[in-house]
């Protein structure tokens, strides 16, 4: 995902010309996007973009704003998630593998973890979320599982899942077929292929 | 019957309440910002407040297709408390917020003159982020401190059409009406107004302007009394018309004028709605 991307989902918007104005506003003047991004939703709208599987036209639009910032992504970016309200407190998220921030975004992903919005703890867990460490990572997974969010929104579960996270799966699946609740079709067909082809372990109580 | 329900504390409420009020037709609301009932101490306990009222609480609410929407304001109970006072200075940067509809709830509790000074203030904030105005009135000395309220808002330079003054009763309703202001009824048990007395007041006053609400709060309230008072008018030979102009089209129009009310999920999806809000709230 880059800029460039977001830049051509977005050419369907209703109003084009605002973002455009913007957009340069914020490279001029960087504290402009202070004003700017709570009114993205009104000028820009909310709906899917077609184009971009995934991301919706706010979403893209504050995206594409904060990697235009000329300097301090970090510390604006945090501003904006601290005082945003949810829909830019998740653009900010969707945002940060796009800006030039090493892992300084990494404390807004620990905040949303810690919500029950399903919305911020989906965005939280996008490319970015390879900042996480592995404890981490894995408490989040499993509150996705918890609180219904498809894994489908986890970058890279794969590649990532781990021998640690199949037991914490598993432990939770006995607990749902003791209470006779189900697991998520998808935690357990990821269960299925972290313990594919090795011996079943014996959970400690 | 669809609701809308104008005024609703759903911070206070549980998210059984919701699920209860998706039941009987609640399909959108209004939270206003009010006193908790335990006093606020300083400015980090309202902006965390404030933040849920567009964070956390239209999350709980969507969990039941309910649009959330808020007011945002320092109450005048703790506009008296110079602690909470510098509360106004961050008003303005959620007053840009989407789901902010009006600045809300103002007016008075004591009559004091730092009540005053912060009603007069927010005023003139409503006016600056073009946005309406959700105005409480006290319920001690009510009539006097409806009358100065509508001086207060008179001298702000506001359009009164771009006021409601909230929790109205038999004795009030006539002077606000007289000023072209839209008029709320909290549907209260026992402080505020009841279902038989303001199906009286509908039939007194018609329904244009009129804008019906629970109020519900951590008080002894009902949530459900919105939509007690639309059966009420049914049965006192109103049509279905007349409870959709009450109960959903004119908190539509009143908070429309925000050009902020999103409710393009639900059944305001309609060519009425979006000519009044979605078009100018992209405009």
């Amino acid at each position: 995902m880059r800029s460039d991307d977001l830049r051509a989902a977005l050419r369907g918007i209703p109003d084009p010309d605002w973002l455009v104005a913007a957009l340069a506003g914020v490279a001029a003047q960087p504290s402009a996007i202070t004003r700017f991004f709570p009114a993205v939703g009104r000028r820009c709208g909310r709906a899917d973009l077609p184009d971009l599987p995934g991301w919706t036209a706010d979403e893209a639009a504050r995206a594409l704003l904060l990697a235009n910032l000329p300097a301090e992504h970090a510390e604006r970016a945090e501003a904006l998630y601290r005082t945003g309200d949810a829909a830019e407190k998740r653009a900010v998220l969707k945002a940060l593998p796009l800006l030039p921030i090493g892992a300084a975004g990494v404390p807004l992903l620990h905040d949303a973890l810690r919500t029950n919005d399903t919305r911020l703890i989906a965005a939280a867990l996008g490319p970015y979320a390879a900042h996480l460490d592995a404890s981490t990572w894995r408490q989040a997974v499993l509150k996705c599982v918890f609180t219904g969010v498809p894994l489908a929104v986890v970058a890279d579960l794969d590649a990532r899942a781990d021998g640690e996270l199949a037991v914490m799966l598993a432990g939770l699946a006995a607990e749902r077929q003791a209470a006779g609740r189900n697991m998520p079709d998808d935690a357990t067909a990821l269960l299925d292929r972290l313990t594919a082809g090795s011996q079943p372990h014996h959970r400690e109580a | 019957m669809r609701i809308f329900d104008p005024h609703i504390h759903m911070t206070s409420r549980t998210t059984d309440d919701y699920e209860r009020m998706a039941a009987a037709g609640v399909q959108a609301i209004v939270e206003p910002a009010f006193w908790l009932g335990q006093p606020r101490t300083n400015v980090g306990s309202f902006t965390d407040y404030f933040d849920s009222l567009v964070g956390w609480e239209p999350f709980r609410a969507g969990q039941f297709g309910i649009r959330h929407h808020a007011t945002v304001a320092l109450n005048p109970k703790e506009a008296n408390d110079p602690r909470c006072r510098p509360v106004l200075d961050v008003l303005p940067r959620y007053l840009e917020k989407d789901g902010v509809v009006a600045v809300g709830e103002i007016g008075y509790d004591s009559m004091t003159p730092e009540e005053d000074a912060a009603f007069a203030a927010q005023l003139a904030l409503a006016v600056a982020h073009d946005l309406p105005a959700l105005v409480h009135t006290p319920h001690r000395d009510k009539a006097r401190g409806v009358d100065r309220t509508l001086a207060v808002v008179a001298e702000s330079g506001i359009e009164p059409g771009r006021v409601v003054v909230d929790h109205l009763n038999e004795v009030t309703v006539k002077q606000v009406r007289d000023t072209g202001c839209w008029l709320g009824f909290s549907i209260y048990p026992d402080t505020k107004m009841s279902p038989p007395r303001m199906v009286e007041l509908l039939k007194a006053y018609g329904t244009e302007r009129m804008l019906v609400n629970s109020a519900a709060d951590w008080g002894r309230s009902d949530p459900l009394l919105t939509r007690a008072t639309g059966e009420a008018m049914l049965a006192a030979g109103f049509t279905d018309e007349d409870v959709d102009r009450v109960l959903w089209r004119n908190p539509i129009e009143f908070y429309g004028q925000s050009g902020r009310l999103d409710l393009s999920d639900g059944d305001g999806a309609e060519a009425t709605f979006a000519g009044n809000s979605i078009l100018r709230g992209g405009g």
